[in-house]
Formats: structure tokens, sequence, C-alpha cells
């Protein structure tokens, strides 16, 4: 009897470890967000919200900001469709914002996706802020595949390095207590 | 006592097992988690499709989920058409297929064309797994009955006994004119479906 309960446990153990392994893949609040380089965004309006001096390839920690919020998404995915316009609320938030607009930028990235399919996602629900393209999942395998929407909120150090504050599958809710929590979190 | 235990056992490795297999996510969106069935990778293409550009499409008449019956011929010298078919409902792929299309609404239209989405599951399945997406302005018709009988005729009847992940694209005059068995792992990127259908 004892042998069986020994063998229960370790297989609970087992897939406790399994589950986490899994979770560990992507990066989590107090990490650093992977040093890759994300395609340009098309249009120069996007480049220069963006702070990048020319339409090249960039790094995260490039992009002029304190806070930089990563929406994972697709033009496939309904979920994405239904958050758009509460992403766009959350923008607008911040534009509105003299004390936010140059120190939080928000960054779409389009895993899977085309050009064409990420420009038609962005005249679809009219957004504002850049949508760059994944196209190969390169960025998308890099952060542990996720599911979308998935949003990460990275702060961006005066040494070029990065900290995630928040890491988290699904919808942001509701935008201003999505910003006020990224304001006491950042200390803004 | 001791065989309920091992039963636990088994069902366990059967739990570990799974945990361990079910993880790529093809991007997949958080509206389906913990709905979708992962088939692992497939053999990407198992049928060859014996109708070709240029040739006429082969009728058929199928329900679709609001109740109405749809065929293809109701469509000729007005619309061009568009026929997604894709392999079953509650699969990873084209759960992120169809509500890509759902919001090019305008690129169809602005080509003159209708889609139809085709799947060989049944009515309620396809209303359920559809429902997820939101509403879609496109018919979705069940090729069930007898069962993949239209996949048949278009020569993508997967030995299964899913359809192939494949788009024909028919003019008005309802001739094929474009025809992409795709990978039945990953998506058609939608462009080159529009430019295909620019050239109508």
């Amino acid at each position: 009897m004892d042998k069986t309960r020994f063998i229960l446990i370790s297989v609970f153990v087992l897939i406790f470890v399994s589950y986490s392994f899994a979770i560990e893949k992507s990066p989590l609040e107090g990490e650093a967000f992977p040093d890759i380089s994300i395609t340009p965004p098309e249009n120069q309006n996007d480049i220069d919200y963006l702070g990048l001096k020319e339409k090249k390839s960039f790094k995260l920690a490039q992009i002029k900001a304190d806070i930089v919020i990563v929406e994972i998404f697709s033009m496939y995915c309904p979920y994405c469709q239904k958050e758009a316009p509460v992403v766009n609320e959350l923008f607008n938030k911040i534009q509105e914002n003299n004390n936010l607009r140059n120190r939080i930028k928000i960054l779409g990235i389009g895993a899977g996706n085309t050009q064409f399919e990420v420009n038609l996602f962005k005249s679809q629900y009219d957004i504002k802020f850049p949508l760059v393209i994944d196209e190969n999942f390169k960025i998308h395998k890099a952060i542990g595949e996720v599911r979308t929407p998935y949003f990460f909120v990275v702060k961006i150090n005066s040494d070029g390095s990065t900290k995630i504050l928040y890491s988290k599958v699904g919808s942001i809710q509701e935008p201003s207590d999505f910003l006020n929590m990224i304001i006491n979190k950042a200390g803004l | 006592m001791k065989k309920s235990s091992t039963f636990i056992i088994y069902f366990l490795f059967i739990l570990l097992f799974l945990s361990s297999t079910v993880s790529g996510s093809f991007g997949a969106s958080e509206q389906f988690k913990g709905k979708i069935f992962n088939p692992g990778n497939l053999k990407p293409i198992a049928t060859k499709t014996h109708l070709k550009k240029g040739m006429k499409a082969p009728d058929f008449t199928l329900p679709s989920l609001s109740g109405e019956k749809i065929s293809l011929k109701q469509f000729r010298g007005k619309k061009n058409v568009v026929i997604s078919f894709v392999p079953a409902a509650w699969t990873p792929v084209c759960s992120d297929q169809w509500p890509g299309y759902n919001i090019a609404k305008s690129l169809f239209e602005k080509n003159n064309a209708i889609l139809l989405g085709i799947t060989v599951d049944n009515i309620p399945t396809l209303y359920a797994w559809t429902k997820e997406m939101g509403e879609l302005w496109f018919p979705v018709l069940s090729d069930f009955y007898p069962h993949g009988a239209v996949s048949k005729k278009y020569g993508i009847l997967r030995p299964d006994g899913v359809s192939e992940r494949a788009l024909f694209v028919i003019d008005k005059k309802g001739i094929i004119r474009y025809i992409d068995v795709h990978d039945i792992n990953s998506r058609p990127n939608l462009e080159m479906l529009i430019k295909e259908l620019e050239k109508l």
C-alpha cells in the first residue's frame, strides 16, 4: 500500500513539474524581455512614435519610452478582435495625458501575421499605435508560444536593460484600471 | 482498493502524457482555450484532387447554419465564390482561419465575391464552434451527410474522413480559377487569396 502511495505522489509531482516547466517558457514579471529583433512598422508615423531613428529592425529597449506595453495578437484571433477597441481606449487615455504620452508606448506584434494581415487589422479597428509583423513566429516562439491576446508591460531602464512588470494572457479589462496599475508598478 | 489506486495511477499517467503533448499553440486565440483538440502534426496533404484551374466547378447543395440550403449554382452570373474547406471544427488552425475572413468582408465585397465555409461536421457542432468566433457574415455549410460528399467531389476528402484545408476560387461563370490545397497544419495567408480575387 505504501508503495502505491509513493507512486501516486511521484506521479503528482511529475505532473506539477511538467506544468511548471510549460509555464516557465514565457518570461514572467521581474524578468527581462527577450533581446530579440523586431521588424519595424511600415509607416513613418509609427516609426516616429516609437522614437526609432530609421526604418530598421530594432530591439524593444530601443523604443523611446519608460514603459512599453506589448500586445501579442493575431488578426485571426476573435479575442484580439474583441480586445481591439479596449486597447484603443487605453491608447487614447495615454495620449490625452501630457505626463504619460512620451513615457508609455504601445506596440502590437502580430504572431504569424503578414504585413497585409496586420494592415487589415489596423484599418478595420482604426488602430493608431504601431502594429508589426512576426510572420515566422520568431518572437512568438521566443516568448513561449503564448495564446493571444497576451500583454506584457515592460519597463525600459536607463542602462538599456528591461524588466517585465506584467505578463498575462487575456483582456486587460478596464483600461483606466490597467493604466493605474502600470503607473503604480512603474512609479511614474 | 488496490485496483482503484492502480486505475488512478494509469489515469494520472495519461494526464501527464496529454499535458506534455498539448503544447504547440499556433498563435492560437485565448478564446478557444481548452476547447481545441490538438491532433498533432498531420501529413500536410493526403489527397490529390482531380480538379484543375479552368475546369467547371462541381455543383452541390448543402444545408447551412442558418437553416437554408445553399447551392453553388445560385451564384452563377451574380458573384464570384470562394470556398474555404477546413478539416474539422475544434481543431487548431481552422479555429483561427475563419475569424480572420470575418474581418475581411470588405475585401470580398470589393471583388464581388461571396465566401462559403465548409466542413464535414454536423450542424450542431458547427453552431457551437462558430459561436466562439462571434457573428460570421458568410454562410457555413455542413458536408456531414452523406459524409464528406462535396469534399469528395472536389477531390479533397482525406482517408481519415476530414477534408483538406483547401481554397477554391470560382468565377461568375462557375469556372475554377484558383486552387490552394494547403498544408493542413498551417494557415493560408490572406493576400494570396485576395490577389487571386483581384485577377478575376
